[in-house]
């Protein structure tokens, strides 16, 4: 059973899928990624899908359902790396991804999250 | 039966030898007036020549008929560039027969005559080979225009620094809408570009599986993080689109491209200043 590792970086989490996702993969990384984020308090979680050449309703479930525990632990999720037909893909399945914000690549995902928290407000929790 | 039509090969070969030039300058005349004043007679006369040699090869023993093909297929090309139809170029492979059925009729001759019916049923072949000559040739220019519009119709240009632009010209079906798609969600990788402008100032008509279309472009580009804006709607186009109960949500919408660039480099937080060397002036007229 693969892994997907969550790394983090400053306040941020970042997670980058780079294997065939199994249901139990998926599973065991929405633990993991709630763990995480309660562990570090962190503010934004980043998944990067840079990777990922074929998706469908599964993926773009668990997507949504990642998005909706992050945001109930108070951290906002950004997807970012789609590739084209990937999200031609979705569109043609008809998930629009309500909810999730969206960035062309990493680095641009981590300024939409620096942004948002503005100016010295990263506070990264001692341990 | 094989034996009669082989004697009657023979002596057709012997007379097409004999008469040559008898038979080219019928030939000629007759294929001069189908033809009319368009053609360019003693280039006719060289083409019909070339090909006069080369049926005789082809007519003799184990007679090779490539070189006679390529003469026909060139005449066919000829003919076609200078505006003859098809029918006029199989015509004028035809009137071989008129000219060499006046040589035979004249002679009291069943050799001969078994002859003419077989070279009759050759020059047809060539005949209609020379159509289909020009059927695969008005083909492949039907295909290399189809995919060269293909390509034209689907520019993507940057108007700036992380804007894009596709400006859409023509009727937009669902293999064009699926290049498009794929061409500008592309190019936002390729360039990290955040805006996209798609205009549609060229598109004569937008109905409802066209919008849906479109819908399905922003909607993609949005999963990917960039946003887009439409632009170029025409009076008509916007009344058809609120007829039709089309919903763009909150997809924005621009009257033109100009004012489309404004907001896409207004959100990218770019800042336009009228420099202090642009002056407008206005003449005044002297009375």
């Amino acid at each position: 059973m693969e892994r997907v590792p969550v790394l983090k970086l400053g306040d941020l989490l970042i997670v980058s899928i780079q294997i065939d996702l199994q249901d139990q993969s998926v599973l065991m990384l929405q633990e993991d990624l709630a763990d995480a984020i309660v562990e570090s308090g962190a503010r934004g979680v980043i998944i990067d899908i840079t990777a990922v050449e074929i998706v469908d309703s599964f993926i773009g479930r668990m997507l949504a359902t990642i998005a909706s525990i992050s945001r109930m632990l108070d951290a906002e999720t950004i997807v970012v790396g789609m590739r084209p037909a990937v999200a031609i893909t979705l569109v043609e399945l008809g998930l629009s991804l309500g909810g999730v914000r969206t960035a062309l690549n990493l680095e641009k995902g981590v300024a939409m999250l620096k942004d948002r928290g503005g100016p010295g407000t990263a506070v990264v929790p001692g341990r | 039966m094989t034996a009669h039509g082989d004697v009657g090969r023979h002596r057709m070969e012997a007379i097409l030898r004999a008469q040559e030039e008898t038979i080219l300058k019928r030939w000629l005349d007759t294929a001069g007036a189908t033809v009319g004043g368009r053609a360019d007679r003693g280039a006719l006369a060289g083409r019909l020549r070339d090909i006069y040699q080369a049926l005789l090869q082809s007519v003799g023993e184990g007679g090779d008929a490539s070189d006679l093909r390529g003469l026909l297929a060139d005449l066919s090309r000829a003919q076609a560039r200078e505006g003859f139809t098809p029918s006029e170029t199989a015509v004028v492979v035809f009137s071989l027969k008129e000219a060499v059925y006046g040589l035979v009729e004249s002679q009291d001759d069943t050799d001969a005559l078994r002859g003419y019916i077989w070279l009759s049923r050759y020059i047809d072949d060539l005949g209609l080979f020379t159509f289909e000559t020009f059927v695969s040739a008005r083909e492949k220019i039907i295909s290399d225009q189809a995919e060269q519009l293909l390509e034209l119709s689907t520019p993507v240009v940057k108007l700036w620094d992380g804007i894009l632009a596709v400006p859409l010209v023509g009727t937009l079906d669902s293999a064009r809408t699926q290049v498009v798609m794929e061409k500008l969600l592309q190019g936002l990788v390729d360039t990290g570009s955040e805006h996209a402008v798609i205009d549609i100032t060229g598109v004569p008509a937008v109905d409802t599986q066209v919008a849906q279309h479109l819908l399905k472009t922003v909607v993609a580009a949005r999963l990917m993080g960039a946003e887009c804006v439409i632009s170029g709607i025409r009076p008509q186009i916007a009344h058809t689109i609120v007829t039709l109960g089309i919903e763009f949500g909150d997809i924005v919408t621009k009257s033109s491209l100009a004012d489309a660039l404004a907001y896409a480099l207004r959100q990218s937080g770019v800042q336009i200043s009228q420099g202090p060397d642009k002056h407008v002036v206005v003449g005044l007229e002297r009375g």
